[in-house]
């Protein structure tokens, strides 16, 4: 995808783009530094009236409320500031100061970053809201109806995914149908189920309505909101927001790559979309380049079947050239967890001799301290083979995919 | 027999850029018959290919041919003039969906998208679309249909196929060349081979393909190729338990990957532990499909398969 890498949002982009539709959200600001923070409270408690205010930490993983610092183990992700309603602004502002300070920079783990957790860079500072009711509403895709899904809960707050097991008749569902979209009747039929009554069932309707626009507009495969919450004067507002962007759709959303964190994603993940490459970082140590998605997949499985751990997932696509083999062996080499590369190739669109002169540029390129099997099969396997041989590389070769695995995670040992 | 095409499929072409041309050169040494294609600038103009014949293609043909392939402005105008009855896909993605709703339109039989990256509610728009329409697709994001020594429709490599018994369904396209390949080295061979893509929003399913396969009386077993994320498999093993006379093997790949990446194909993802490999390999097992443990033992796994089913 090159220039295009995958957009994925924050909390505060994510509410930023509902708001564009219409959907209510609390007041907010996001901050790169502690001045910056604590430059946001006053505004915000003078512009909501509620002398609350909330710090959260912006990073591409849920489950921020339960998740903790490392450098602070009995700090959340997510911070109520309550000084403000006996002290005032000073006092908030005291408060932000302290918890950013702790915050940025800092490490966060949640169910959902593993082990190592991700570093903290922005906050969202944002305005306290009283909370009567809290909902859950989403619009995803549901591949098994071809279609987009509303699906709302009045089980807000927790996962819906333990919703779904422990109380699946509380998951409301209505089917989007794209030749004429979401229908009044089902808007209806959600704002009731949800228990919006008398004013606030006009905000819920309108709310789902907005939403499902959300999702259309944005060329989304998820718009969350949960919780969504009722206030005790019936209004309905997003107080998180999660809006997940089809990458393939990006061509007619340009002005979603300007959200993109780079800062976020893993370097070397960046650097392999730069040349068409789908890379992904993994824990083990056997390094693999593969074409096709699947079969990738598959070379990954086939490693741990006989007893090694891959270290990565990459797929070179169909069309890749000589430059995009080397610029992926070089990806590959430069994790320091890799003790054998295996490249599995089986040429359809993609040449077995374009593979083998990447692989034969890369490795005079860079060179190669670890051992290297490769299994050729398909369209010009010969050629490619030959290449190979020729290059007088100390390059191994294999029978199949099983006796490939075999041999690199034999030799890594 | 076999499913889908075969020497009698007048093939149009919509989309001849690089890799159309490329591809609808490939299929042409094959035998496949293309009688037509689509572009908006160069309409009334014709595109000639001509090199060696592929060997491993249709038999009985000379060594080299040479076609002239017409040009049209519009896929009705393409049906009208030549009697194409298929279409393979090459238009790139922003304007796809509307190349497989022109095809549907013009009353095509088969329409293959091979075309990757396609929004995914640009397929949702497109399945609506061809609900009650006569036209099935396969596809997009696929490797295509080939029936061996027939007809081929799409960017597989011919010369691995060999005509034979088993019917081969998946969702990724290096790995159906993984299982024709096996398939072909131990004697087996294939009576159709379909790839349905990896994309969440699909046309032809693997319940669609498992009907045909168990229809087709050449067809005597089946070959399924599945990943995680989705509930396609389980869903096919459901239809199997109730429906399938013929034995299945499957692969399911992707028993390695952690949740919640996306593995390269959109529908390669793990979602609230939903779509697992393990999941799926029960459902397909509780159904009597004989599981290949890894890619290298699909060609065994379906032997053993038409071993149990005593056809071997």
């Amino acid at each position: 995808m090159g220039e295009e890498y995958r957009v994925r949002l924050h909390e505060y982009q994510s509410k930023e783009l509902l708001k564009r539709y219409g959907i209510r959200v609390p007041l907010g600001r996001m901050a790169h530094t502690v001045e910056e923070a604590v430059q946001a409270v006053r505004p915000l408690m003078e512009g909501s009236g509620n002398p609350v205010v909330v710090v959260k930490a912006q990073i591409h993983a849920g489950g921020r409320g339960k998740g903790r610092f490392a450098e602070h183990p009995d700090l959340p992700g997510v911070n109520v500031v309550l000084e403000g309603r006996a002290g005032g602004i000073k006092a908030a502002e005291e408060r932000v100061r302290e918890l950013s300070k702790r915050m940025l920079g800092s490490t966060l783990k949640t169910a959902q970053t593993g082990a190592e957790g991700k570093q903290v860079n922005r906050l969202y500072i944002e305005q306290g809201v009283d909370i009567d009711r809290e909902l859950y509403i989403s619009v995803v895709l549901d591949r098994a109806a071809g279609c987009n899904l509303v699906m709302a809960s009045t089980e807000g707050g927790t996962d819906i995914e333990e919703v779904a097991a422990e109380a699946p008749e509380k998951i409301l569902r209505e089917f989007i149908d794209p030749a004429v979209g979401l229908l009044p009747f089902q808007t209806h039929a959600l704002s009731w189920k949800l228990g919006f009554r008398g004013e606030s069932y006009r905000n819920g309707c309108r709310l789902i309505t907005s939403l499902a626009h959300a999702a259309e507009g944005l060329d989304s495969d998820l718009v969350e909101i949960n919780p969504l919450v009722v206030t005790g004067t019936g209004e309905v507002v997003a107080l998180d927001g999660k809006v997940s962007v089809d990458d393939n759709a990006l061509f007619r959303h340009k002005d979603l790559l300007d959200l993109r964190d780079l800062s976020e994603g893993d370097p070397a993940e960046i650097e392999a979309s730069k040349y068409d490459l789908s890379f992904i970082k993994l824990e083990g140590s056997i390094g693999c380049l593969v074409n096709g998605a699947g079969l990738a997949m598959a070379t990954m499985d086939t490693i741990k079947h006989v007893g090694g751990e891959p270290a990565n997932f990459l797929d070179v696509g169909g069309g890749a050239t000589t430059e995009n083999v080397t610029a992926a062996f070089k990806i590959i080499t430069r994790d320091p967890n890799v003790r054998g590369i295996f490249v599995n190739i089986f040429g359809g669109i993609m040449r077995c001799d374009v593979i083998a002169r990447g692989i034969v540029e890369a490795v005079r390129q860079v060179g190669l301290e670890v051992p290297l099997v490769a299994r050729l099969e398909g369209t010009n396997v010969e050629l490619g083979k030959q290449i190979i041989d020729e290059s007088g590389l100390n390059l191994i070769s294999a029978l199949d995919m099983k006796d490939g695995a075999k041999k690199i995670v034999e030799l890594a040992r | 027999m076999s499913v889908l095409i075969d020497r009698s499929t007048r093939l149009l072409v919509q989309g001849l850029g690089g890799a159309g041309r490329f591809h609808t050169d490939r299929c042409i040494a094959y035998g496949t018959e293309v009688v037509a294609a689509t572009h908006p600038i160069r309409a009334g103009e014709s595109e000639t290919f001509e090199g060696e014949t592929d060997p491993g293609g249709v038999p009985g043909r000379p060594d080299r041919y040479r076609v002239e392939v017409p040009i049209f402005a519009t896929v009705r105008d393409a049906v009208r003039e030549t009697g194409a009855n298929a279409s393979m896909i090459f238009v790139p993605a922003p304007f796809a969906a509307d190349a497989i709703m022109e095809a549907a339109n013009a009353g095509l039989d088969l329409i293959v998208a091979i075309t990757e990256h396609i929004p995914v509610l640009d397929m949702v728009r497109v399945k609506r679309y061809l609900e009650g329409k006569g036209s099935r697709l396969v596809g997009p994001n696929c490797p295509g249909v080939i029936t061996p020594h027939q007809c081929k429709i799409g960017i597989m490599p011919g010369y691995i196929h060999r005509e034979g018994r088993v019917g081969v369904v998946s969702r990724s396209g290096t790995l159906t060349y993984e299982a024709v390949h096996q398939l072909s080295q131990n004697g087996l061979g294939q009576t159709t081979a379909i790839g349905i893509g990896g994309d969440p929003v699909h046309g032809t399913t693997f319940v669609d393909a498992l009907e045909m396969f168990e229809r087709d009386p050449k067809t005597e077993g089946v070959i399924l190729i599945g990943e995680i994320g989705g509930s396609a498999e389980e869903e096919a093993a459901t239809w199997i338990a109730e429906n399938m006379s013929k034995p299945v093997a499957a692969l399911i790949a992707g028993t390695s990957a952690p949740p919640g990446k996306r593995m390269g194909h959109a529908g390669a993802i793990i979602s609230g532990g939903e779509g697992t490999a393990r999941e799926k390999i029960s459902a397909l097992e509780a159904a009597g499909v004989v599981i290949a443990p890894t890619p290298t033992d699909m060609g065994e796994a379906m032997l053993d398969a038409l071993r149990r089913a005593g056809k071997v």
